[in-house]
């Protein structure tokens, strides 16, 4: 267990470093579905954190009875309860978010990212560490969600969070709003990503 | 050597490797989560029902009496009364249930009908509130609760300017959608660039229009002999 990160590690990982979608490519579906404003992806990115923190410790609560060729059983039945509880809250207080996304709430159980952590952190290591594991992912995750949203409302309506920011003689770029608009934005921000990261890279490997 | 076979643990088959005692932890937690999601449901749930009515009910009164006269109402401080009626519907042997309100202005006579329709669209279901004057001869107004048509182009559909085009139009003939502007009095204008969803639109009105008409104005024929 000595090899395993800390608490702090596991936290920071997540934010960039590991980031569930620019560096792990996980959880795309909702990634490319849901993106097209900053308000569902908010609220996406809340759900999911919400998911993902209370996985994560209940994983970590019980990763002693464990046992191996059960684990993912477990795992999803602990993410379904917690996705219901959320799918449910939002029909209850946002009944127009709940319905803006459709099927993506109840989507979140099949979302890997949720499962992965599980696996890699929460079945193996202590309730704090698997906490602030999931909450640094589920920062990570929020931050990936928000820059593509950013990215296809502005260029898509001219807007952000709803608030005109581009004049009003911009074409809105309707491309940006459809499924395509999805794919080029998640396409050039990963490209960005790994591009700054190649260069970190070579500049601390020269000095 | 015969008693010390006896003593060799049991192979597979054993209590250890039943299947239900193995998976104690996924039956325990299946029982505990399923209790918890049973609370949240309990109080939830209702919560829930209630959006899904208001949501409805809250536009009724637009729907058959226009924005600006719904507004004109409500700042009087009265409202419509606004009552369930759902109308069931036989066609070539296939039942189908109209989940229609009846509207009534607070002196109790008849402000009109309203009811809830939906079909497919371009990409997904299209739902849609549809308002009828009290003998169901003419629309009244249009809403759109839900669709999924294309950004841009498709869910110009839920635009009060293309909804404003069927106030007014007469029941009895079917509405026809035309590109490039409305001609004779039953045409409605095809949104550019979206002449899939407009057809779906006109297609689930004409439809609803056709099979509710007789029914609703023997309602409110009825409704004026017990007056």
């Amino acid at each position: 267990m000595a090899d395993q990160p800390t608490a702090t590690e596991r936290f920071i990982q997540g934010i960039l470093p590991e980031n569930p979608v620019y560096r792990q490519l996980l959880g795309l579906c909702p990634t490319l579905a849901v993106t097209n404003g900053m308000k569902p992806a908010l609220t996406m990115a809340a759900a999911v954190a919400f998911v993902l923190i209370c996985a994560n410790i209940v994983t970590s609560l019980i990763r002693n009875l464990l046992k191996p060729h059960l684990r993912i059983v477990i795992f999803t039945l602990t993410i379904a309860t917690f996705v219901t509880i959320a799918d449910r809250f939002l029909a209850a207080y946002l009944y127009q978010m709940s319905k803006t996304l459709g099927p993506y709430i109840p989507l979140i159980i099949v979302n890997c990212l949720i499962i992965c952590r599980c696996e890699v952190c929460a079945s193996k290591q202590s309730v704090f560490t698997a906490a602030s594991d999931g909450v640094g992912q589920a920062l990570g995750f929020g931050l990936a969600l928000l820059s593509i949203a950013a990215v296809r409302e502005i260029l898509g309506t001219g807007m952000f969070f709803g608030y005109r920011v581009l004049p009003s003689v911009w074409p809105d770029w309707v491309i940006m709003m459809l499924p395509p608009g999805a794919f080029l934005t998640l396409g050039l921000l990963l490209g960005a990503v790994n591009w700054i990261e190649i260069r970190r890279s070579r500049q601390s490997g020269g000095s | 050597m015969v008693t010390n076979e006896s003593i060799i643990p049991p192979e597979p088959g054993g209590y250890q490797n039943n299947y239900l005692i193995q998976a104690w932890l996924v039956l325990l937690l299946a029982m505990v989560f399923g209790i918890s999601l049973a609370g949240v449901q309990q109080k939830l749930g209702p919560m829930i029902e209630a959006n899904k009515v208001n949501e409805t009910l809250e536009k009724v009164p637009e729907v058959i009496l226009g924005v600006k006269n719904a507004e004109r109402l409500a700042k009087k401080g009265e409202a419509l009364i606004i009552t369930p009626r759902p109308i069931k519907i036989e066609t070539a042997g296939q039942k189908k249930v109209y989940p229609v309100f009846e509207a009534r202005y607070s002196d109790l006579s008849l402000a009109g009908w309203v009811t809830k329709a939906s079909g497919r669209g371009y990409a997904d279901k299209i739902e849609l509130l549809l308002g009828f004057n009290p003998d169901a001869t003419h629309l009244t107004g249009l809403f759109i609760l839900e669709q999924k048509e294309t950004p841009g182009l498709g869910n110009k559909i839920i635009e009060k300017k293309w909804r404003d085009q069927f106030v007014k139009k007469s029941t009895d003939r079917r509405l026809r959608v035309v590109k490039g502007g409305a001609k004779t009095p039953n045409d409605i204008d095809a949104i550019t660039g979206a002449t899939i969803s407009s057809r779906s639109v006109v297609a689930i009105i004409n439809k609803s229009a056709a099979e509710l008409r007789e029914r609703l104005a023997l309602l409110a024929v009825t409704d004026k002999k017990d007056k």
